[in-house]
């Protein structure tokens, strides 16, 4: 095939491009074909630059794998060693909050808005870390792990009661000071008859309005276990009785549920925190828990307060409230 | 090739001889446009007056917005989150505005383009206004066209060597100004230009200004046309929405060929067109191309070498417009002898109506949004873990992350309400349970969001069901926001 000037197309004659007169570089998609357009001479410069700028890199920062591992780099960067230092600015930014929330009693620590919300932003991310394996991510527990968002504590509701259950743990071997509370296993070890245990069973469950009441039922409560939960049903939380008049079970609300707890009660064990967690960390866990929605002995703060103490933080302005 | 009409209007130029192979690499040919005056230069000067005025001014005026926002008139907030400009106020969930102003623009460069060509290179583009800057302190500095040719081919020598030293400061000084005009966009403008000059400001301010003083010493002082050649994606785009009916810079051939001399041309009337060959429209080219050789990706329709032109043919009793406005469907016309459409005709067609519709709907539709929204505003977040938890008496608890958004630069009081849900209470994490209520009242400071948690609980037995949020502001305004929820109860609660 020859080109429209006669000359044949490729090898040493190329063909020229009329208005432009470049020579074409001989191929061509769909009748559109491409011009030996020299490069202009900034690009290749550019060109240049960056590959001195890649060699430069290359000595700088890690590059290149090697069998064991790789180089390493004359600025010695590492990706742990970034993450470290990122690790330690946040830490240095928290120290104050640190400090302050060292040196506050916990039963104070409501009073200042702006403490309070870090303790419980800080508790939030512990408590993800060490917690959440029994009490579950959102606290809402299960069977044999207490809800911590209700508000029925079998020890104790407000700030101090809870760092307390934090720090000694439940029936925890760890501390002599740990919630200590056992039940007697009525039906095994003889106790109680079936039939009795059936009854009392029955009366339980009418403490809560669940039920009717059970005349031999309530007489074996009032000897066997009105001297721990109360006459009532109500408690004792010095006792860590549960309260059985109310809607909440912790293994369970039904019948057969309630008579195997009689029977052979189940003993749930926290582990302590006060030697595998700094008081810092466990204030903070205490104080989130004690925002799920059921802590007691509130300090009420106001709007205004709330207000007021987002205000007094300037550096960070409007977008303090957005982070909280 | 032979008649005239078969010439193709789009590249009318002439069959070149094949040069020697050239480089790989080529050298950038230095540009060296000569001052000229006209209408166009002079619509180019006003243009370039009002872009640098409103780049280098518009951070100072000042906007009074009380004590709890800056008094910046236009002012991006990055580390707020927020963008004012006068009386707007954009928060980062109303980006839309933002990207509606990009589709704005984005249409109306396909108006301009569609209409009349490349006007945008040619006069509002920061590379082209930039460089023009440039190329007159060029002119300041060295003489104009001929003396900036000698001097460039001089040796190197006291003289030399002190022009290009003086010329570089003045670039490198326009260059910084330019970097230090940018940043102040992003801050209070004084407060910031204090900062800066005592060492006290951001890294990142300083590296902006450094790299910004950069790019305009290189791209405004020494890579110019080059940019709009190789660099700049637009060219090509703005060919593509180019058609025969926009209006373009024309070397209107079938009026100027054969060229020659004036005195050729007195001696020989038939045989020469009204082009003398005085090469003006090539000395007055920004990007230091000859338009006789036809619509090229080189010329930013700029419209210098109209005004060359016309003075060339001023001086010589022609008329005007060998270089011209027109349409490549004028040319064909007037090649053949009739007459170029009306201009109304040719601006207001349906291709430029319909983008000029379309644009001015998302405008107004962006006016309207601004005027009628709400600055107070609440959205509900309902807590998934659990959906919900049984109180110690029975009754239902579910629990809500609510924000609460006061986009008004003064404290307000809102009071959150719920409405459905019979027997409902509701309570929040900084309040005693014992308070609980249907409503609830919390300050919001300026321009700011408040988040409160909120807990609903409902006695036992109630079904899930959807109820109401109302977030009203409780000041003169009594503005609303309504949001639905859903409270949720374990099946079958007794
Ligand atoms: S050819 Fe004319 S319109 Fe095009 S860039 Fe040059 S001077 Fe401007
Ligand atoms: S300025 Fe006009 S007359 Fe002179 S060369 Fe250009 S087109 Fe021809």
């Amino acid at each position: 095939m020859a080109n429209k000037d006669g000359s044949p197309k490729g090898g040493a004659s190329k063909r020229i491009d009329e208005p432009t007169g470049t020579e074409f570089v001989g191929h061509e998609w769909d009748g559109i074909e491409e011009l030996d357009t020299p490069m202009p001479r900034w690009w290749v410069w550019s060109y240049y630059a960056c590959i001195v700028w890649a060699i430069g890199y290359v000595i700088l920062y890690p590059a290149w794998p090697l069998l064991e591992k790789g180089t390493e780099g004359v600025l010695g960067w590492t990706s742990r060693g970034q993450f470290a230092a990122e690790m330690q600015t946040e830490a240095d930014r928290r120290a104050p909050i640190v400090a302050a929330l060292a040196s506050i009693p916990i039963e104070k620590l409501p009073e200042n808005a702006a403490n309070m919300r870090e303790a419980i932003s800080g508790g939030a991310a512990a408590f993800k870390v060490n917690c959440v394996q029994c009490h579950g991510a959102g606290a809402a527990g299960s069977k044999g792990y207490p809800n911590l968002n209700d508000d029925d504590w079998i020890w104790g509701g407000d700030l101090k009661a809870i760092e307390t259950t934090l720090v000694h743990g439940i029936r925890w071997g760890g501390s002599r000071e740990t919630r200590l509370s056992y039940m007697p296993a009525f039906g095994r070890d003889g106790m109680l008859t079936q039939a009795q245990i059936s009854d009392v069973t029955k009366h339980v469950m009418s403490l809560g309005e669940n039920g009717a009441a059970n005349q031999k039922g309530a007489e074996i409560y009032a000897a066997q276990c009105a001297s721990c939960h109360g006459p009532s049903g109500t408690g004792d939380r010095k006792l860590g009785a549960p309260n059985l008049a109310d809607a909440i079970w912790l293994y369970g609300g039904s019948r057969a549920e309630i008579e195997q707890q009689i029977y052979a009660p189940a003993h749930g064990v926290m582990p302590g925190w006060k030697d595998r967690l700094d008081p810092v960390t466990i204030t903070m866990l205490a104080a989130y828990i004690h925002s799920r929605g059921g802590g007691e002995d509130f300090v009420d703060r106001t709007a205004k307060e709330g207000a007021a103490a987002i205000e007094a933080r300037p550096e960070t302005g409007a977008i303090s409230d957005e982070q909280r | 090739m032979s008649s005239a009409d078969a010439i193709d209007w789009t590249n009318p130029a002439k069959k070149q001889t094949p040069p020697e192979p050239g480089p790989l690499y080529e050298k950038r040919k230095a540009v060296h446009p000569q001052r000229i005056d006209g209408n166009f230069r002079r619509f180019k000067w006003l243009v370039m007056l009002i872009t640098l005025g409103i780049y280098y001014i518009t951070p100072w005026i000042r906007w009074d917005r009380g004590p709890y926002a800056p008094n910046q008139a236009v002012l991006v907030d990055l580390a707020n989150r927020r963008f004012y400009m006068f009386g707007i106020e954009i928060w980062p969930h109303e980006f839309y505005y933002v990207a509606g102003m990009l589709i704005m623009a984005g249409i109306g460069l396909f108006l301009v383009t569609s209409a009349v060509g490349r006007a945008w290179c040619g006069y509002s583009c920061p590379q082209t206004v930039w460089t023009d800057l440039f190329q007159h302190v060029d002119r300041f500095v060295d003489g104009d066209r001929n003396a900036r040719m000698r001097l460039d081919a001089a040796p190197w020598g006291p003289s030399k060597i002190a022009k290009r030293g003086f010329k570089w400061t003045i670039y490198l000084f326009i260059s910084f100004w330019t970097g230090g005009a940018w940043i102040m966009y992003f801050a209070d403008a004084p407060t910031l230009t204090v900062e800066f000059w005592t060492g006290q400001a951001a890294t990142v301010a300083y590296a902006t200004v450094a790299i910004l003083t950069a790019t305009t010493f290189i791209l405004g002082g020494f890579l110019r046309e080059q940019v709009c050649i190789y660099m700049c994606p637009w060219p090509r785009i703005q060919t593509a929405m180019l058609d025969e009916k926009s209006l373009i810079v024309t070397y209107k051939d079938w009026r100027g060929e054969r060229r020659g001399s004036v005195k050729k041309a007195a001696k020989n009337p038939e045989e020469y067109g009204d082009c003398i060959d005085c090469n003006q429209c090539v000395a007055v080219c920004p990007t230091g191309i000859d338009i006789r050789e036809g619509a090229q990706i080189g010329c930013i329709t700029c419209a210098l070498c109209i005004d060359a032109c016309d003075r060339v043919m001023d001086e010589i009793g022609r008329p005007r417009g060998l270089i011209d406005y027109a349409t490549l469907e004028d040319c064909k016309n007037e090649a053949a002898g009739g007459t170029p459409k009306p201009i109304l005709t040719t601006l207001l067609r349906p291709r430029t109506l319909i983008y000029l519709g379309i644009w001015g709907a998302i405008g107004a539709a962006m006016l309207f949004s601004l005027g009628v929204r709400s600055h107070t505003e609440l959205t509900v977040e309902q807590d998934r873990n659990p959906p919900f938890m049984l109180m110690s008496n029975g009754d239902v608890r579910n629990a809500y992350t609510v924000r609460l958004r006061n986009m008004e630069s003064r404290p307000r009081d809102m009071e959150i309400t719920m409405s459905g849900l019979a027997g409902g209470l509701m309570w929040s994490d900084d309040m005693a349970r014992e308070k609980a209520a249907r409503s609830l009242t919390r300050t919001v400071s300026a321009d700011a969001t408040r988040i409160v948690r909120i807990y609903v609980v409902a006695p036992a037995g109630t079904a899930s069901q959807p109820f109401t949020f109302t977030v009203t502001s409780l000041d003169e305004q009594r503005e609303q926001d309504t949001t639905e929820a859903r409270f949720e109860a374990p099946e079958g609660t007794p």
